[in-house]
């Protein structure tokens, strides 16, 4: 350019990329992580003076630091991941489902009742059937609801699964307080200590079950999604309820049986944290992770088999945070900010998958050539 | 010409999307006093061209030279401030304000409502607008709102105006009389760009084209000098004919009988009042109306899509024998072994799914065949690739979602779709809105081919000129009712036209 002169032409503009491969889609990940761990390490050596490195040392540790530590960590994995699978249809179908916390609880509440109610009255198996049965209706009768006002009269489901989590809550505090043993300690504690009726079998050891059904639940939703009439009408109801009326789909019906879907999982995933994890009930038992599971499912573009790494990155995190508040004695916080740096990056690197930024130099360097 | 001094001059000017190539070193004049018809196909980039004047977009390279002096045109704002102003395809006015609110709207200064008003009684004065300040949005029809995005640019001071298509929503006298306001504003020194489809537009509007080809200039000519085959030639980049092919109809038999079809919107208003007519097999029944006036309820009714207050919508078999199709959904008409294929107006948002590729949109007729609950995607992809192949869609692969299709190319995929199951009745919605020359031949084609197949066709369009070619006969609706219905080989436009701004059509005075 020859003339100088006061044209201004601004610093940087965005443009819209066209599809970007996916090797180099991963490589912006891969620095944005990066990037994250850079900013956490100047925060930390800032903020508390520690090494960086021995923190992030630790973080590993806090996950995978021993045999048990390993299995806890894919335990949780496993729950996380169940759930995220559960929220995933109904994303796929925009019906954003963000009670998947009320639906693992009224599930869990299920499967409590049976140990408690059925206790002396049934043999263990049959208490365990009734258990599955009842804790998966449960979660899915908590899916129907808001699915069936949707579908009748278009009501909001992000508010009327919201508000089922307030009800699931107060549901499982009412029963804490009628089931407390002993009377008056406020809580219900370990359910049939002695008898261990209604505890899940145990396979192998304590954690693998847990396991073993997020690797059924991971395979099948991705078929089931990817390849099934079902997850086709899902597909199509999400993109489009207009095409999916034009080619005699019953929307509503679909809606109602995703959310059936949906809701029967996460009470299935409440089943194991009841039955197989804690042996009892609690209004925190679900620990927030039926809105993890939104961000999880997310990151993961609502492809199951991407959903297992992003959950770990989840837990992972998660565990190392806690990690390293007790082994450095800083408040539990602390591992909060480290964990909001990371995500903020890993999620704001989508940016520059979709946009790249073209600057002013940059422009007037490729003229000169 | 040389003499008049050029408003704007484009030089060099490239832009490009991903590796998409919008515009590629385009170098444009546009004078003052003058009416400059921006001509060229689907995805030739007239419009990415135009938005970066009025600074939507930013060029990658070139230089805008406005009044002859380089200017960086930023923002909206910075195209105002230097008189470019554009009217979109898509108005975007604020439905609850009025006229004077929304024209006013996003400037500067203090507010004055009265003042505002008075400057808008007189920019309408001068041109010869009708427009009423204090009159809301949601209470105007689609040419007063159009009124009013104009009215709005030139309150801003512009003297460099672009249209883009202005006339698709309008009916053939509110066409006119738009023209005639442009011509007085022109005549006033201002400089005008209208981009548009129409070639008889462009023969009685403009002064000078340009033409657009895939991202490129390819040159001018003054109008007067021109014709439309050498025009459209020139577009193309090869000689086409322009005549739509209209075979007699051969041994037509009544095949859908809609009688007194009464339909309300969920909103309680009438969207079809009465309407009664028979689409024989083998015809091309044509649908004329400005847009809004129940086209969209007609088709959706007959495609089991829009539940009705009152008559009937019989299917007549090859023997004879009635089937009643209202009150029944898409798949219970399908279950009754009628073939019923609609190509709807939202094609990306109710024929196919965007997002999707082709085999998966293949699928949308399919998919429930076989009896397991896994789909079957075989079929799909062999028919996504005959179609292809046939329609010569042009497509990276099977595998490309088909939002990122050019219009005209999404098009032949639905349409592909919807005659490959070999229907009876083809029921199409502005099968070529959007869509260039090249394309709308096409499907013209496709559309004349099903015909001599005996299928019934409805074509409800909206260029009056197509519709008067390719029909056997025309249905013109008014505002929900039957206006008339009319031979597509002895009418005309102008009785059409009548006829769709009055219900029996005749004088606005009678």
């Amino acid at each position: 350019m020859t003339n100088q002169d006061k044209v201004k032409e601004p610093l940087f503009h965005i443009v819209k990329r066209d599809a970007i491969p996916a090797r180099k889609a991963w490589g912006i990940r891969a620095l944005a992580i990066l990037l994250a761990l850079v900013v956490c390490a100047i925060i930390t050596a800032v903020l508390t003076k520690d090494n960086p490195l021995s923190i992030y040392a630790t973080i590993f540790k806090g996950a995978f630091g021993s045999a048990r530590k390993t299995w806890v960590t894919f335990q949780d994995l496993s729950i996380l991941l169940i759930i995220s699978l559960a929220l995933t249809p109904a994303f796929k179908m925009k019906f954003w489902n963000i009670g998947g916390e009320g639906q693992v609880l009224i599930g869990g509440l299920a499967a409590a009742a049976c140990m408690i109610q059925l206790a002396g009255k049934m043999n263990n198996v049959m208490i365990i059937i009734c258990m599955i049965v009842t804790s998966i209706l449960a979660g899915a009768f908590w899916g129907f609801v808001p699915a069936f006002f949707k579908a009748k009269w278009n009501t909001n489901e992000t508010l009327a699964t919201l508000m089922m989590n307030y009800i699931a809550t107060q549901l499982v505090a009412f029963y804490t307080v009628r089931w407390e043993v002993p009377k008056g300690s406020g809580k219900i504690g370990i359910i049939n200590q002695s008898s261990e009726l209604g505890w899940l079998p145990q396979i192998g050891n304590k954690y693998l079950l847990s396991i073993i059904v997020a690797v059924i639940v991971t395979t099948g939703m991705y078929i089931y999604l990817n390849y099934s009439k079902h997850g086709y009408e899902i597909a199509v109801v999400g993109e489009s309820e207009n095409t999916a009326r034009y080619v005699g789909m019953k929307v509503k019906k679909v809606i109602i049986r995703t959310m059936l879907l949906s809701g029967g999982l996460c009470g299935l995933a409440g089943l194991l944290l009841v039955g197989g994890i804690n042996h009892t009930v609690t209004t925190t038992i679900a620990g927030g992770q039926g809105f993890t599971a939104v961000m999880v499912s997310w990151l993961a573009k609502f492809n199951p088999l991407t959903m297992v790494f992003t959950s770990f990155l989840i837990v992972f995190l998660g565990r190392g945070a806690g990690e390293i508040s007790t082994r450095f004695g800083l408040n539990h916080s602390f591992s909060d900010i480290l964990t909001g740096i990371i995500l903020f990056f890993i999620i704001g690197c989508e940016f520059f998958i979709y946009y790249k930024i073209n600057f002013r130099k940059s422009n007037k360097k490729e003229e000169e050539k | 010409m040389d003499k008049k001094q050029a408003a704007v001059s484009l030089r060099n000017v490239t832009k490009t999307f991903g590796s998409v190539v919008a515009n590629s070193k385009v170098n444009l004049d546009i004078y003052k006093g003058e009416i400059l018809a921006l001509l060229g196909e689907n995805g030739s980039g007239k419009t990415t061209l135009m938005n970066m004047l009025s600074g939507i977009y930013f060029p990658d390279e070139g230089q805008i030279f406005i009044n002859g002096k380089e200017e960086v045109i930023r923002s909206p704002r910075d195209a105002y401030s230097l008189g470019i102003g554009m009217v979109h395809q898509h108005f975007k006015l604020v439905d609850v304000l009025t006229a004077a609110e929304n024209i006013i709207l996003g400037m500067e200064g203090k507010l004055n409502l009265k003042a505002a008003t008075a400057k808008i009684a007189d920019i309408c004065n001068r041109y010869g607008f009708e427009v009423d300040p204090n009159r809301k949005i949601y209470d105007m029809s689609v040419s007063e709102k159009q009124t009013v995005e104009i009215v709005k640019v030139l309150y801003r001071g512009a003297d460099i105006l672009i249209l883009d298509e202005p006339t698709a929503v309008l009916t053939p006298q509110e066409t006119e009389k738009l023209f005639n306001v442009l011509r007085n504003m022109r005549d006033d020194g201002k400089a005008i760009v209208i981009i548009t489809h129409k070639m008889h537009e462009v023969e009685s509007l403009s002064d000078r084209v340009a033409v657009l080809r895939r991202g490129e200039y390819v040159g001018d000519m003054i109008t007067a000098d021109t014709t439309a085959q050498e025009m459209t030639d020139m577009m193309v980049g090869h000689s086409v004919t322009l005549n739509i092919e209209r075979p007699d109809p051969v041994n037509p038999k009544p095949r859908i009988e809609v009688k007194n079809l009464t339909v309300r919107n969920e909103d309680g208003i009438v969207k079809l009042d009465d309407v009664s007519f028979t689409a024989n097999s083998g015809e091309i029944l044509g649908i004329a109306g400005i847009s809004g006036c129940g086209q969209k309820e007609l088709l959706e009714a007959i495609a089991g899509l829009q539940p009705a207050e009152a008559g009937s919508i019989s299917y007549i078999d090859d023997n004879g024998e009635h089937d009643e199709l209202l009150g029944k959904d898409p798949l219970k008409i399908a279950a009754m072994g009628v073939t019923l294929s609609f190509v709807p107006e939202d094609r990306l948002g109710m024929g196919l799914v965007g997002n999707m590729d082709l085999t998966d949109n293949m699928m949308l007729r399919s998919f429930r065949r076989g009896k397991t609950v896994f789909t079957d995607r075989k079929a799909p992809k062999h028919l996504a690739e005959d179609v292809v192949r046939d329609l010569e869609v042009v497509t990276p692969g099977i595998t490309t979602p088909v939002r990122r299709l050019s219009g005209g190319n999404v098009q032949k995929v639905l349409v592909g779709r919807e005659i490959a199951s070999a229907p009876t009745v083809l029921l199409t919605a502005y099968a070529v809105r959007g869509l260039d020359i090249n394309s709308s031949y096409t499907i013209y084609d496709l559309i004349n081919q099903q015909k001599k197949a005996g299928v019934a066709v409805v074509f409800v369009g909206e260029d009056l000129d197509v519709l008067l070619e390719i029909s056997d006969k025309i249905l013109v609706l008014c505002g929900g009712k039957v206006s008339g219905i009319v031979d597509g080989r002895t009418t005309d436009k102008n009785t059409v036209g009548m006829m769709m701004t009055r219900v029996g059509g005749g004088k606005l005075s009678d």
